[in-house]
Parts: structure tokens; sequence; C-alpha cells
């Protein structure tokens, strides 16, 4: 094991690296939206949307994640009819599942967020004249936001090891060319080399999330 | 021509009485301690005048209009004007934990847009000076005391310009060593002729500084009168019973 080799196969490693980073950010960027927009959902008081929402954040968390991604990608493209019209970029639809299922995670976190809300914040701004645009804007959503903050790095984090799952729809990215390396060289390195690279992607999130929390911490 | 004019209020909760057909005036300037023992329907009562809670039947007028008449209620813009003319003050405070002092009062009457931000800046930082918290201005309301908190409360009530000031419990939540400085910024209040509502446990503040006593039990005023009456001569045994218990 020579320092020789672990440069070798750092250099298709960090490539790989950078797809799960591009998928993280992609797959973070849009579910965090996307689940508060769920959890409004779920919150509204027209029922058949908030059943909607519910039966979606159900089939969401109460699947493999797995078995998600490989239902877009190889399931969808089996349809009779439209399947030729589905059948996704692997990469794409790998984004599109991580979203799918991100977002009803984030939307179960944002509601717990609401509802630790005091209902004497709603009673404040209400008798001090806000409307209900206001109210939310001003006063329920910086609270729920701050409230949710230490389960969204949480999730976070399990995202970025998520990721991995990329390598069962055949996404190049850092465990693939880990697996590569092994088989090629019969050497355990590649996968310890994974393996940290990982660790310090989680620690600069983690860092990232702690240091956004202080921000935030309202003393 | 009482400023506030209560008559026939009833208020259920399925087949719960909390309120029944209570009737009440209250005129500028009176300041009417309401007491009476848990669950007496003090708390629906006062939450029931700034529209917190909806009541079953009866009206409630201030000034010149109805918040809700004969049980059938005013429209949503109408409401909103009425209860604006009222100040509420919470038990458990309700400050906004995310804002600062300053921000907590500034926050309505900026999103309100009636005046101009410096008239805005002037009241909060007056405001914050009479009840003695200019120097937390910049805290967020976790780093102040519980007494600290209410008066942050009071001036951010008070911000509003209200006719009148609602109090529920304002000193319950408060260890006792800490209730001196509100009731203190609430008796300047009282000396500077604001109409207040206070319900309350403190019968040294009942006695002191309201002119008015109203006691309630079982959904009901079961009497009201000049503290010093009510509480040396009270006409009733239900009185005399919650009195002699404290």
């Amino acid at each position: 094991m020579s320092l020789e080799y672990i440069i070798q196969i750092l250099k298709p490693m960090l490539q790989g690296a950078q797809m799960t980073v591009l998928l993280f950010i992609i797959a973070i960027v849009v579910s965090i939206p996307l689940g508060f927009l769920l959890t409004l959902a779920v919150q509204s008081r027209f029922k058949p949307l908030s059943l909607l929402a519910q039966a979606y954040i159900y089939v969401m968390r109460g699947t493999p994640l797995l078995l998600q991604l490989l239902f877009i990608c190889f399931g969808l493209p089996m349809i009779p009819g439209i399947g030729e019209y589905l059948v996704l970029d692997r990469f794409v639809a790998a984004c599109l599942g991580f979203i799918l299922n991100y977002a009803a995670y984030f939307a179960e976190i944002f509601r717990g967020g609401l509802l630790a809300i005091d209902k004497g914040q709603y009673e404040a701004s209400q008798v001090l004249g806000l409307n209900k645009w206001q109210m939310t804007t001003r006063v329920i959503l910086p609270q729920m936001f701050r409230i949710a903050l230490p389960a969204v790095a949480n999730e976070s984090v399990t995202l970025v090891k998520d990721t991995a799952l990329l390598y069962a729809v055949a996404v190049p990215e850092l465990l693939h060319y880990a697996e590569t390396a092994v088989n090629r060289d019969f050497s355990i390195v590649p996968f310890v080399v994974a393996g940290i690279i990982y660790l310090i992607m989680t620690l600069l999130l983690t860092l990232l999330f702690k240091w956004i929390e202080r921000r935030f911490r309202f003393e | 021509m009482a400023f506030i004019e209560v008559s026939n209020m009833k208020k259920s909760y399925g087949s719960l009485d909390v309120l029944k057909q209570i009737s009440f005036d209250v005129n500028k300037n009176d300041v009417v301690a309401v007491i009476g023992p848990s669950g007496s329907g003090k708390s629906t009562m006062l939450r029931s005048l700034v529209h917190l809670e909806e009541v079953n039947g009866g009206s409630i007028r201030v000034a010149d209009d109805y918040l809700v008449k004969d049980g059938v209620y005013s429209r949503p813009q109408e409401i909103k004007q009425i209860t604006l003319r009222m100040g509420m003050v919470f038990q458990h405070f309700n400050l906004f934990p995310h804002l600062t002092v300053k921000e907590n009062l500034e926050l309505a009457p900026r999103l309100l847009k009636k005046e101009s931000a410096a008239e805005i800046k002037n009241r909060s930082t007056d405001l914050l000076a009479k009840v003695g918290l200019l120097d937390r201005a910049n805290a967020y309301p976790a780093n102040l005391s519980g007494g600290q908190k209410q008066r942050v409360a009071i001036a951010r009530a008070l911000m509003m310009n209200p006719e009148i000031m609602l109090f529920d419990e304002p000193t319950s939540a408060l260890d006792p060593e800490l209730t001196g400085e509100v009731l203190q910024v609430m008796k300047h209040l009282a000396q500077e002729h604001m109409t207040m509502i206070v319900v309350t446990h403190e019968m040294g503040f009942a006695k002191e500084v309201a002119n008015r006593v109203m006691f309630m039990d079982n959904g009901e005023i079961i009497e009201s009168g000049h503290p010093t009456e009510l509480f040396n001569n009270p006409q009733f045994d239900r009185t005399k019973a919650f009195l002699n218990r404290q």
C-alpha cells in the first residue's frame, strides 16, 4: 500500500465524488422547498389536497429508496404505451428519485417544527393585527425553520451517504470507482479511501450546519 | 356611554357552559380587576373581548362598534379594527423568540404601515424607557427574566396605541420576587389613566390599583363593586368563601 497507489486510485474516486456532491446539491436544493410545500399541503384545510399529500408521504417513507430508484430507472420504461417516453438519463432519474423521496422526509421534519410552535405565538400575532400572510412569514416560518434545523442537518448527512445508492442504478460515483479498484487490484485500500472521503464530506456538512445553528440561536 | 358594553355574553364547549349570559360595562379610565377561582371563566371572558375566543351568544360593543351583536359577529375587517383598539398581555408573555426586544415592539407597527419608521422607532425607545428596559433593546427574549419578558410584552401591546389594555394573569407565570416589577409598570399605566381589565390572583393589586373588582365563579359574575366594598363586605357566600381562601 504505497502513497503512489493511493494517488492513482484517488483521481477517479474524486471524479466519482463530484457526482456524489452534484446529486447531493440538486437533491437538497429542490427537496427542501418541495418538502415545505408538502407540509403546507398536509396542513391545508382543503381535505383532498391534505389526504393526497399524506398518502404521498406515506408511500415515500414506507418503501425503500432503492426500490423507488429502480422503479424510476427501470420500472417506468416498462409501462405499456407511455413507457418509451419515460426512459430517463440515469443520473436525471436518480435525482428525481432522491428529490421525491427526501421531500417526504423534509415535509415531516417541517411539520414537526410547526407543531412545536406554541399557540401563544399565533394569538400574539392576531391581537397585534398581523394578517395571516404576515403571521406566517414573519412569526411562524422563521421559528419553524429554526426548530427544524437540527433534524434537517441530520437528514442531510443521511443524504450524503444515500448517494451511494447511485451504485445500484449504474451511475458512476465514488463507491463505484472504489469497488472497481478493489476488484481490479484485489486491495482493501480503495474502500478505506472511499470511507475517508465520505467522512470528510459529512464532516464539512456537519460543520456548516453547526455554523448555521449558531448563527440562528436567537440568544 | 360606557366604552365597553358586554351583554348576555354566552360561551360553551359542548354541554359545558363556560360563560353564562354575563353582562358588564367598562368606562374609560376604569381599572377593573377580575378575580375568582380557576375555571371560573375569567380568562375566557377576557379572551372573548379580543376575539381570541368566539362566543355563542350575546353582544360585545366597543365604543360605537359591535364586535358581536346578539351572537352575530361583524365582518373580519371590522373585527380587526375593533380588536386593534385593545392591547393584550398574556400569562406566558408570548414574545417572538426569534426577534430582539426592539424588533418585538416594532414588528406589528411596521407591518401595519400606519406611521413612519422614525415615529415607530421613537415610540419603541420611549416605551422601553418607560418599562425600564432600554438597555435590553437588542437582547433576545431567551436572555430576559420572566419579569423583564412581561414588561416587554406590555410595551409591545402599548406600541399599538390601544385605548384599553387587557391583562390575562400577567404575573401568574412569574417567580414571586419578579411580580413586583410588572405590577409596578401596570400601576404606572393606571396612574396615567389607561383603561384596564386585569384578570389576576394578586389581591393586593386589586385592592390598591383597581377602582372596581369583579368576582367571577362558575361562568357568572357573582358580584362587582369598589374594592373596599367587595373585599370588606362581600354580599354573597361564594365571594366570602373565595376571599377566605386567599
